[in-house]
């Protein structure tokens, strides 16, 4: 590695200030410190730093989100080949899923990491790699059919509305993915719901099969047509239409185990929100009225968004409550929120985005109030001693 | 027995060169100084008592913060001054002095504490020099002599990586400890609190000493830090103060009321993997470092710490032992690039998460160097610094509210409970990189001035 190194630092000159290519000296920096760690030592404080940092964290998100992808490519394929009565194995799936999703991952990352780079040149930082995770979270959360072009439009709404204008990753908060699922959902409806949207080639009229249906369980539980809902392990396995990752609660939940074992991700958030999620499914189903309150309350978990939102979204650090307690209270309530917005508003079939869109909002709120406690019981101590 | 608390946050940071338990007599050394920097809160620009050229003896004056006059800084040693080093705007760094091997030592009030009343312990604690030792809560800065503090606290050990064993240097002062204490009870109409070790036997120098309350502890770094355990027996309050002193120190306020002299022999561990042979030397408080290095250390480019890893100054190998230090650190310097060093799997490195293959050797000695690690990021992860700091405090949010200067909001979030050294692990666990302890100081230092 010694040659390239030796190729960095002499390149490395014109990208300083002064230098002829100054204004590219934050993407410079950017692709200098992902290539190498820098050799800045601590100059006060602890002299010796954890080994985590920043882009450690980003990646381990991001590797815990691979196996939904994953399977997310091969579903891709074999939704296309089931609507269509092709038969295929498992590569073929496989590789027509991932020529079909990475597009949508490219136009995401060049999109958002463009943005990103040019906002930090024009306010002299170095590049957060916050983005490297929304921008991997972003094309598993749309259809596959989703049109390029608003993939680039929403990504960018995202990074610039969503998060740049409160200053940069750390500051923002809305969840940068979420937001841009929001601002497709909201903005071009047509392409982010219905039944013919999650399977690639059908809202194209692609030829169907007799009887095919594309419809995701979640929507055929908001028609009523609980017949048509797949089986348990099929929502559970995740070889049913929907957004490109949010399908397979097995791939979600190794996702699940990664950021919990290497403590990036919260598990009180994660635990909080399937609290959440069980008990409004369980008070629907002690006052039933119609067949959607009566499914069992653990149905919830595995339809739809729930189990992504949960994993992937809801634990955001920026975005999620900042205090340990909290944390508790923002996820029941994300998780309570989401089926009651599923059950009972007919308008939005999915109900985990809004929830986790609200709640971000709401967070800062709840750590008002614990912090308030606090506060209290510091000023109480006072008070008893006078 | 006292019931024990038990501390479950922290981290137990795994170094390579623990100290073995061998004293060695440290040859003289050439120089030794005093350093104003080792005292936060005092003036950048101290008034000086001597000049250059100046014979001092050990005990003589060398300086004073002009707006607390009566609090003296004396040399630790006989000989001459020869030189005052300053730094960034004349601040004063190092009053360096060149011991004449005469020892001489300026004379002092010798006697038994209890028969002596406040005025006359506080006077001869002042003149001597020894009070600087005396620090409080809040803000972790000098006492004042005028305030009469509601309890002093005295940890017993020292949780820090490679941190000096207590018991180890107190060993066979039990005397001295015992005249220390009694000085430090005649000063506070409270209670001395003494914290020890849970999982060790206490030593008789704790377990035998009158007239102090002893608590026991249990549990990872930072469980040894005073601040740690005031806040476990009884949190700072707004409006009052506690002192605190070390454990060695209290033998130095000891001795002086023995012998009349101010005594500044102390035992310091040498520490951390550059050096050859980690040991404990006896050595003299402001000693340069040089004669304990010399042919104990590892070539290569080397970070030099007077205390520990953690919390301690950076000095050079001729630098001088700070004031408060019982600890010297050599660590190799990190100033190299490491290609990819995020993504390897990292079983050489040490992290507080379980993000690095490294977790899979519990026992595993670590030899770390001083590499940032990383770039400086704005604040994103959380629960992070909440789970090193075992104390009932919001570190993210007290920490916000100093960087936007909201006196009430620190205030009311506990700043005066804290110290440096407690928020020091959440400084080395930051993955944004930030640079806690200095943050907290500067929240200090507003605090003092809008206070007055």
């Amino acid at each position: 590695m010694k040659s390239l190194r030796k190729f960095v630092d002499k390149i490395k000159p014109h990208f300083s200030k002064g230098g002829k290519f100054a204004m590219l000296h934050s993407t410079f920096e950017a692709f200098e410190s992902f290539l190498f760690v820098p050799n800045e030592v601590t100059t006060k404080g602890s002299h010796i730093r954890d080994a985590l940092d920043m882009k450690r964290t980003m990646i381990i998100v991001v590797a815990a989100a691979v196996p939904a992808l994953l399977f997310g490519m091969w579903n891709t394929g074999y939704q296309h080949n089931l609507s269509i009565g092709m038969e295929a194995t498992i590569w073929e799936n496989f590789v027509f899923g991932f020529l079909k999703v990475l597009p949508i991952i490219v136009v995401s990352y060049v999109v958002g990491l463009g943005i990103e780079f040019a906002v930090a040149q024009i306010r002299g930082h170095e590049v957060n790699e916050g983005f490297l995770v929304s921008g991997f979270l972003i094309p598993l959360v749309v259809p596959v059919d989703v049109p390029l072009w608003m993939v680039a439009t929403a990504t960018a709404f995202a990074v610039i509305i969503g998060k740049e204008v409160f200053g940069g990753t750390g500051m923002n908060i809305l969840n940068p993915a979420l937001t841009a699922r929001a601002f497709l959902f909201f903005a071009y409806p047509a392409w982010m719901s219905g039944d013919t949207v999650w399977i690639q080639g059908l809202k194209n009229g692609e030829g169907i099969i007799d009887g095919f249906s594309g419809a995701t369980p979640l929507a055929n539980a908001a028609a009523g047509l609980f017949d048509n809902l797949p089986s348990t392990w099929e929502m559970f396995l995740g070889n049913i239409p929907g957004s490109v990752g949010e399908t397979s609660v097995i791939a979600i939940l190794i996702g699940a185990v990664i950021l919990v074992a290497t403590g990036i991700g919260s598990w009180k958030i994660m635990f909080s929100m399937v609290a959440g999620g069980l008990a409004m499914g369980l008070i629907f189903n002690a006052f039933a009225v119609n067949p959607y309150m009566e499914i069992p309350a653990w149905q919830h978990l595995i339809m739809g968004g729930f189990a992504f939102g949960a994993v992937f979204m809801a634990t955001d650090p920026v975005t999620a409550a900042q205090t340990e307690y909290g944390k508790w209270i923002y996820g029941f309530l994300t998780g309570l929120l989401a089926v009651l917005i599923r059950v009972i508003n007919p308008a939005y079939p999915e109900g985990v985005m809004l929830a986790i869109l609200l709640m971000n909002v709401f967070a800062p709120l709840i750590d008002h109030y614990v912090i308030e406690a606090n506060i209290k019981k510091r000023r109480r101590r006072v008070r008893v001693e006078s | 027995m006292p019931k024990v608390i038990r501390i479950k946050k922290g981290l137990d940071i795994k170094l390579k060169g623990k100290p073995e338990k061998i004293i060695i007599q440290a040859d003289l050394s050439e120089f030794y100084a005093v350093k104003p920097p080792d005292f936060p809160g005092l003036s950048p620009l101290p008034k000086l008592s001597v000049k250059i050229g100046s014979e001092v003896k050990t005990g003589s004056p060398l300086f004073y913060d002009k707006n607390k006059p009566d609090i003296l800084f004396t040399s630790p040693v006989s000989g001459k001054v020869v030189a005052v080093n300053r730094g960034e705007r004349r601040r004063i760094l190092e009053v360096v002095i060149k011991p004449d091997n005469k020892n001489e030592a300026v004379t002092f009030q010798k006697g038994d504490p209890k028969t002596m009343n406040r005025e006359e312990i506080v006077n001869n604690l002042l003149k001597s020099g020894v009070w600087p030792f005396i620090r409080q809560r809040p803000f972790h800065v000098i006492a004042d002599p005028d305030d009469d503090p509601r309890a002093i606290f005295i940890s017993g050990f020292d949780s820090a990586p490679l941190a000096p064993d207590l018991d180890f240097i107190l060993n066979g002062e039990a005397a001295s400890f015992q005249t220390g204490i009694n000085v430090l009870s005649q000063l506070t109409s409270g209670k001395i609190h003494i914290s020890v070790n849970a999982v060790f036997a206490t030593a008789d120098v704790f377990s035998k000493t009158e007239g102090v309350e002893l608590h026991k502890f249990r549990g990872p770094h930072p469980a040894g830090n005073v601040g740690v355990q005031i806040n476990h027996i009884d949190p700072v309050k707004k409006g009052e103060q506690v002192w605190t002193v070390n454990a060695q120190d209290v033998i130095v306020i000891g001795k002086l009321f023995e012998k009349g002299v101010f005594n500044p022999t102390r035992l310091v561990a040498l520490t951390g993997s550059e050096v050859i042979n980690p040991r404990y030397y006896r050595t003299r408080l402001g000693a340069s470092v040089k004669p304990l290095l010399k042919d104990n250390v590892k070539e290569g480019n080397n970070r030099y710490i007077s205390g520990n890893v953690l919390t301690g100054s950076k000095i050079t190998n001729a630098g001088f032992i700070g004031f408060y230090d019982s600890q010297v650190t050599v660590i190799p310097e990190g100033d190299f690039y490491e290609f990819l060093g995020w993504a390897l799997p990292g079983l050489k490195k040490f992290s507080g998460s379980r993000t690095f293959f490294s977790f899979l050797l519990p026992g595993k000695r670590y030899t770390l160097h001083t590499n940032l690690q990383g770039g400086r990021r704005a604040f994103v992860l959380t629960g992070q610094y909440e789970k090193v700091l075992p104390m009932d405090i919001y570190p993210m949010q007290l920490l916000k509210a100093i960087l936007v200067e909201d006196i009430d909001l620190m205030e009311n979030l506990g700043i005066y409970e804290v110290a440096e050294e407690d928020f020091a692990l959440c400084e080395y666990v930051c993955t944004s990189k930030t640079e806690v302890q200095s943050i907290l100081r500067s929240g200090f230092e507003l605090m003092q001035k809008e206070l007055g």
